[in-house]
């Protein structure tokens, strides 16, 4: 079988100019189920989806406080997430201790890829195996973003992350137009309907996704599942006319080009790693 | 007479084993500071004290900071240089971001609260009290800080003697509406009487003015006084037993 | 050159007074707001209350700085409280907390004396009280700060606790009402504020029970 030369350490270059291990963390947060983040002037809401790992468990938590005006929700490896929600934590209540004012939203996160950062630049560490939408407020208004694993980070208007997330960014791609004047409610509505769009025809219920809000006058909070399921039931009963989740498939396959490397294709690391040698490097995402 | 080494140091005293500040040398005297309509006035003289002696002549005592907030210091000159230091450092790294979020007065005396604290925890204080004034947002903002910590916010403030001095008048006679020409006029009484009463206190002050469009430090002037009381022409006339 | 100062200290006492009294289903925490330093008053609107969980206030007077350092502590180890537990933290459970907090610094300590009033998990009121290095107690009523000397007699004789020896324990709670607690402040901080130089200005009250909290303020001598 097809041996990767340079993917048995984090910094080792390809003679491409690739880092594989980086790509392969990054691979790491499409296996994780969806997490979906969208904002508007005023709101940011994240949105994600539960999978248990098997019928006897509980799921895990994917979203989680940072402080009152940031939160993040988290797609890849669990563990690597708590772990950097502890640290964007610890420095929300550094700063708010030191300059009694709120963290900007931006600055937590170059702190969080430069900490990213670090993991692929040392030959004793790893990279961290999540993918993380930021949302939160400050001076400047709302903000969504999405850390890396690689240590890149970037702004957007809305995003969806891990595993069929393409299906998401396609309904929030031809929706985003209106998001900046959005109502709360239509905000929390689209990210139930981008969840949905993940869910492969699965129906969406309550108890598979997890939906939070910050916003002016709204310190970021996880709406419970009853008011969750009360608003699904509301927004099924008026908006039957959205149409039903794309096949995966094909949603997965274009969205993989759209990253501009082949890398992004599903599979074993061999396998990726063949295809990806001609594509362009995928670092920039 | 086996002196031993040890004992010399008695000497030089005690002291010369210390590192830290243990009293001031070159000194600012009051900094008197108010809110009116428009955002915050400042005022404070030019003197430089070394003890009893007024040494310099030309300290500049009111400092911007950043875009949105003033400071003045009393007490320790040198101490207070090594804290515009600082935050001439915490401004740079602040603007090195360049993510349009900027410190505005609150964070800023937020941070010198730390530092002043901070210092005094470590038994090695910064021997000044900081007056902080600033407009951002529309908000207007006026706190100080002392050399061990202790910050509040009013409506006014005034370090040292200004305490004694100037804050009973400005509770008379300050209001929220005051104009600009109002809280000079005011702050200018204040001075007054301060460069009447403490005797560290020279006839050369500087005013600065903070508002949502900018800062402006006025240059060193003069108030107009008048000595030619009796009483001061002859002090003792009149009290009985003094030559 | 002659020394100004010949000695620094790191402490100073800014006065006040804190009160605080419990009932079956409401707790009162009060303070007033001057802030002093020496004959000088520093500010007359400085509020010594703060909030530190949904049921749970502290009084605090003493040394400013201290007391400042004191609070945002807390409300940092609250956060941490509620990310790690999603919860609030009980009043009893941030008197500990509270206590340790100030025995950590024994030999340095917080030069700040606090009254910790709220509501327990059966929504009882409680108070807790404290001495500068953490020792504590749960109390029925209890005053702290400059003012303290004046208002605890007057406390004691209106409203007797039972002695802490009886057996079986009983309640410390008083058996005043709601609006019969606040007039009770009310009146010990108009007495403390004729003879007390810091304490003045303004009075804070703060009132939890069942409906949540809210404040009323009264005005106080200024001079």
């Amino acid at each position: 079988m097809f041996r990767n030369q340079y993917d048995t350490d984090v910094t080792t270059w390809s003679p491409a100019g690739r880092l594989f291990q980086v790509e392969y963390a990054m691979e790491a947060v499409k296996q994780g189920s969806a997490a979906i983040g969208l904002r508007s002037k005023t709101h940011v809401v994240l949105a994600c989806v539960n999978k248990a790992n098997s019928e006897l468990s509980s799921h895990q938590k994917k979203i989680f406080k940072v402080d009152d005006h940031i939160g993040v929700a988290i797609a890849g490896l669990t563990a690597d997430g708590r772990v950097l929600s502890r640290y964007m934590r610890s420095e929300c209540i550094n700063h708010s201790f030191t300059y009694e004012s709120p963290l900007p939203v931006g600055r937590l996160v170059v702190q969080l890829a430069d900490k990213a950062q670090v993991c692929t630049q040392r030959s004793w560490k790893r990279p961290f195996g999540v993918g993380l939408l930021v949302g939160g407020l400050d001076e400047s208004g709302a903000h969504l973003y999405y850390n890396c694993p690689s240590g890149n980070y970037f702004e957007y208007q809305a995003f969806a992350i891990g595993s069929r997330s393409q299906a998401a960014k396609t309904y929030l791609e031809r929706r985003f137009g209106n998001f900046m004047d959005s109502s709360r409610e239509d905000l929390i509505k689209d990210a139930l309907i981008a969840t949905r769009e993940t869910l492969q025809g699965e129906k969406l219920r309550s108890s598979i996704c997890t939906i939070a809000v910050v916003g002016v006058g709204e310190a970021f909070h996880i709406l419970d599942q009853e008011t969750v399921q009360q608003l699904i039931d509301t927004f099924e009963l008026v908006g039957e006319e959205e149409p039903a989740a794309e096949p995966d498939a094909p949603a997965e396959e274009g969205g993989a080009a759209e990253q501009g490397g082949g890398a992004a294709e599903q599979g074993g690391g061999a396998d990726q790693s063949a295809a990806a040698d001609e594509g362009v490097a995928p670092m920039e995402i | 007479m086996h002196s031993n080494p040890a004992k010399n140091h008695s000497l030089v005293g005690p002291e010369a084993a210390s590192e830290r500040t243990l009293y001031p040398y070159v000194t600012g005297t009051s900094v008197v500071a108010i809110k009116y309509k428009d955002g915050i006035l400042m005022a404070a003289d030019m003197g430089g004290s070394y003890g009893s002696t007024l040494r310099y002549k030309s300290v500049e005592r009111l400092k911007l900071i950043g875009k949105h907030s003033l400071l003045g210091a009393s007490g320790e000159m040198s101490d207070f240089q090594e804290i515009l230091r600082n935050l001439d450092e915490l401004i740079l790294y602040d603007n090195m971001w360049d993510d349009g979020n900027s410190l505005g007065p609150k964070e800023v005396h937020s941070y010198l609260t730390r530092m002043m604290y901070n210092r005094r925890n470590k038994f090695d204080p910064l021997w000044n009290s900081l007056v902080l004034g600033g407009v951002k947002n529309g908000q207007k903002y006026l706190g100080m800080v002392s050399m061990i910590g202790v910050n509040f916010e009013d409506d006014h403030v005034a370090t040292g003697f200004g305490n004694h001095l100037a804050r009973p008048i400005l509770r008379d006679e300050w209001h929220e509406n005051l104009t600009f020409e109002e809280g000079v006029k005011l702050l200018e009484k204040c001075m007054r009487v301060l460069l009447y009463r403490d005797r560290s206190a020279v006839n050369k002050l500087q005013i600065a003015k903070i508002t949502e469009v900018g800062v402006t430090i006025s240059q060193p002037y003069s108030l107009k006084t008048f000595w030619g009381y009796s009483a001061f022409h002859n002090p003792t006339v009149g009290a009985e037993g003094s030559w | 050159m002659t020394k100004q100062q010949a000695n620094w200290s790191p402490y100073d006492n800014n006065g006040g007074s804190c009160v605080a009294i419990a009932g079956a289903d409401y707790c009162v925490v009060a303070a007033d707001t001057r802030m002093s330093t020496g004959y000088n008053i520093l500010t007359r609107d400085y509020s010594k209350i703060c909030k530190l969980a949904d049921k749970c206030v502290m009084a605090s007077s003493g040394f400013q700085a201290d007391v400042k350092a004191l609070q945002k502590l807390l409300a940092a180890r609250h956060l941490i409280y509620q990310h790690q537990h999603n919860k609030q933290m009980s009043c009893p459970a941030m008197g500990q907390l509270l206590s340790n907090t100030l025995y950590y610094k024994r030999f340095f300590p917080y030069y700040s004396f606090n009254v910790l009033g709220g509501l327990d998990s059966e929504g009882k009121g409680c108070v807790f009280t404290y001495d500068a290095v953490g020792s504590y107690e749960r109390v029925g009523y209890s005053s702290q700060g400059s003012g303290s000397t004046l208002i605890m007699p007057f406390l004691d004789n209106q409203l007797k606790s039972p002695s802490p020896l009886l057996l079986p324990a009983q309640d410390a709670v008083t058996p005043l009402s709601e609006s019969e607690a606040v007039d009770l402040v009310k009146t010990v901080f108009a007495s403390a504020t004729e003879r007390d130089i810091y304490t003045g200005d303004k009075l804070e009250i703060v009132i939890l029970n069942a409906e949540g909290i809210h404040r009323e303020y009264m005005e106080l001598r200024k001079d």
